[in-house]
């Protein structure tokens, strides 16, 4: 019966031992949810270059004190003119017009890391590459015949496609060198693994406290128990 | 006996004795039900299914205050929770994995009744208003997946609610009828939440009362299959190996449910997602009727049922052999009571021959389950030029060969069971 037991065990947790419900990516993305530093600088960029498209409705600005801003730094570097800072990170852009420029409305990117995984997301943004027989120009190795066009170029310069090889080669630097732009998307990332679940690092904590209680807990219910049942033959 | 005990008990209690059988019925079903003293670790998950279930009940209160079932507000409300409500991230993890762990206990409950013979005269009700529970389980956590209302919800919705429109006859109206709409919309979901949150939790709650109230007429099984009732003290008629529920019972179950907990709690807190188990990536992506995804498949805890749908192939274009089948699958637990013809109830004291149907059985179980979450092309096709399977889905094909061991463990029961050689069972329980 031990052994059934075991078994089961064992066999209650293979489905989760091979798991693979995304695609695996060749990359793993940098995040790290204490590095306070990173997530700011990914608020930052975010903020600037990406909310200008998508939008990430579920997010409110003063949230970011999560990651050790105050309020009157985000007010005053981070909200855009005329939003107040309880507000949601809302976008200007119309969806239908989107839609006519790009062909796709741009997504809400609230909760895309939970959907695509960080890795995806890092891998996306560092696989942009010069391809003209696309409408924007532009295309991607993890995401084949994306809508939307490479925002970051000025910043990781243009790469293109080796057909041969399947490696992208950079052909014109940007402003940064390939180590800073990996930091800088990889910033990004951080940011966006934050905000789409911004009470995880505080789940995680608290988690402790409630497995130590359960654990005393525990103790204490088995030995009430062997009090209780030692006079069972 | 009420008479009895009303005169029994004095101040508070004695008048409650003269309006309500309070003392009998505390009696009747904690201090004086005399469960079989041997019960191990099989015997835990009877009550962490009610555990997870007034946990489901308790945490969907809350959700429901905070929930719109709209196709407008649904996923925007489900974030809202997760960010904005107060504790509403646990909350909402602690439902979304109660469904899955209702799933673990329940059918770790119903294999512990396949081991040790629970299903058996003169326990075969309670076996029953078990599988109606199991049904009614399996209702309530499809209506419940629509309402986060991301893409798996939308498409598994979609794709669970097209099964019936292979019914022959009835089946398109049935379908519509049951959407409210040609597609999966907006009337959908609100049907669904009164159908999650009202109609089956009160069903649910109605089948255990019943499940329960047989239990405790004839008794609890345990792991030998000894009847405890046929060997009572003569003075006192109590059984000689049954103790009172309260308190050996509730304070061990009360060992079994604190370790129940830190499971729970470490998923809870630690792998909420379970890598897309028990919340699948894509249904962080809002409903889209115009997008549908590249992979469709449902939660774990329906893939063995439906990969036994994709391995039965249609017959004269019509899927319904592959739902009739798939029905079948999880009716077939409700025949065990007439197709066990062994002299023993337990598999203590069964031969080599039932061991082996037994875990043919859960390994198809598994093996079945696993495949029903990947594409069944996740393996590849076998070579062209091979008779028969050429060309074939190596995945379907070893689908189709669980399938039907699955199905043979249940239809060659009365044959494996009767020819089977037994070992001698004890007058008492072994402890």
């Amino acid at each position: 019966m031990k052994n059934m037991k075991k078994l089961l065990i064992a066999l209650a947790f293979l489905p989760v031992a091979a798991l693979a419900n995304e695609a695996k990516m060749d990359v793993s993305a940098p995040v790290n949810l204490s590095d306070h530093d990173s997530l700011q600088r990914g608020a930052k960029t975010f903020v600037n270059y990406c909310l200008s498209c998508h939008s990430a409705n579920y997010m409110r600005y003063n949230r970011l004190q999560d990651i050790g801003l105050t309020e009157k730094q985000i007010k005053e570097n981070l909200v855009f003119a005329g939003d107040k800072v309880g507000e949601t990170m809302q976008v200007g852009m119309n969806p239908k017009d989107a839609k006519a420029w790009f062909g796709a409305a741009p997504p809400d990117l609230s909760v895309e890391v939970r959907a695509r995984g960080a890795d995806w997301v890092y891998a996306y943004l560092r696989g942009f590459y010069k391809d003209d027989t696309r409408p924007s120009g532009w295309n991607n190795t993890v995401f084949d015949k994306v809508a939307m066009p490479h925002v970051l170029y000025e910043l990781q310069g243009i790469q293109v496609l080796n057909h041969e090889t399947h490696q992208l080669e950079l052909v014109k630097a940007g402003r940064m060198n390939p180590q800073e732009y990996d930091a800088f998307v990889g910033d990004l990332t951080n940011y966006m693994t934050y905000m789409a679940e911004p009470k995880q690092q505080n789940r995680k904590h608290t988690g402790i406290w409630v497995l130590l209680i359960l654990g005393v807990l525990l103790v204490m219910a088995k030995k009430l128990k062997k009090e209780y049942w030692k006079d069972i033959k | 006996m009420a008479e009895k005990q009303m005169n029994e008990t004095k101040g508070l209690m004695g008048w409650i004795d003269a309006r309500f059988p309070l003392t009998s019925t505390i009696k009747q079903h904690m201090t004086e039900y005399y469960a079989p003293k041997n019960f191990n670790f099989w015997y835990y998950f009877g009550i962490l299914a009610t555990v997870v279930f007034a946990l489901q009940i308790l945490t969907g209160i809350f959700l429901t205050m905070h929930y719109k079932p709209s196709a407008a507000d649904a996923f925007a409300s489900v974030e809202y929770i997760m960010r904005d409500v107060w504790g509403g991230n646990y909350i909402r993890y602690m439902h979304s994995t109660g469904a899955s762990m209702f799933f673990i206990v329940v059918y770790l409950h119903m294999f512990r009744g396949l081991i040790y013979g629970s299903y058996r005269n003169p326990r075969e009700l309670i076996w029953l208003f078990g599988v109606a529970i199991f049904l009614c389980l399996m209702g309530e956590a499809f209506f419940g997946y629509l309402l986060p209302w991301g893409q798996m919800s939308y498409w598994g919705a979609q794709v669970i609610v097209n099964l019936f429109s292979a019914i022959p006859f009835i089946g398109p109206d049935f379908s519509e009828w049951l959407r409210g709409d040609y597609l999966i919309s907006d009337a959908t979901l609100n049907r669904f939440f009164a159908f999650h949150v009202i109609a089956l939790p009160f069903v649910l709650a109605g089948l255990v009362a019943v499940h329960l109230i047989a239990l405790h007429e004839v008794g609890s099984n345990n792991p030998d299959g000894v009847e405890i009732k046929k060997k009572k003290d003569p003075k006192t008629g109590i059984p000689l190996d049954g103790i009172p529920f309260h308190p050996y019972y509730t304070v061990k179950d009360t060992v079994g449910v604190v370790a129940f907990f830190i499971v729970f709690a470490a998923i809870i807190f630690y792998a909420p997602d379970m890598g897309g188990y028990f919340l699948e990536a894509n249904n962080f992506v809002p409903a889209n009727p115009l997008v549908t995804p590249a992979h469709i498949a449902p939660v774990w805890y329906f893939t063995p049922y439906y990969s036994i749908l994709r391995a039965v192939p249609p017959i004269l274009n019509s899927q319904f052999p592959g739902v009739a089948m798939m029905g079948l699958s999880v009716m077939a637990f409700a025949f065990l009571p007439w197709l066990d013809k062994s002299p023993v109830a337990s598999i203590r004291y069964r031969g080599g021959l039932y061991k082996k149907w037994l875990a043919a059985f859960v390994v198809s179980f598994v093996v079945l389950g696993y495949l029903g979450t990947v594409p069944s092309n996740i393996w590849g096709q076998f070579s062209a030029g091979m008779p028969i399977i050429g060309g074939a889905d190596r995945a379907t094909v070893v689908a189709r060969i669980f399938t039907v061991v699955y199905f043979a463990f249940f239809i060659l029961m009365p044959w494996y069971t009767a020819k089977d050689k037994t070992k001698p069972v004890p007058e008492r329980v072994t402890y």
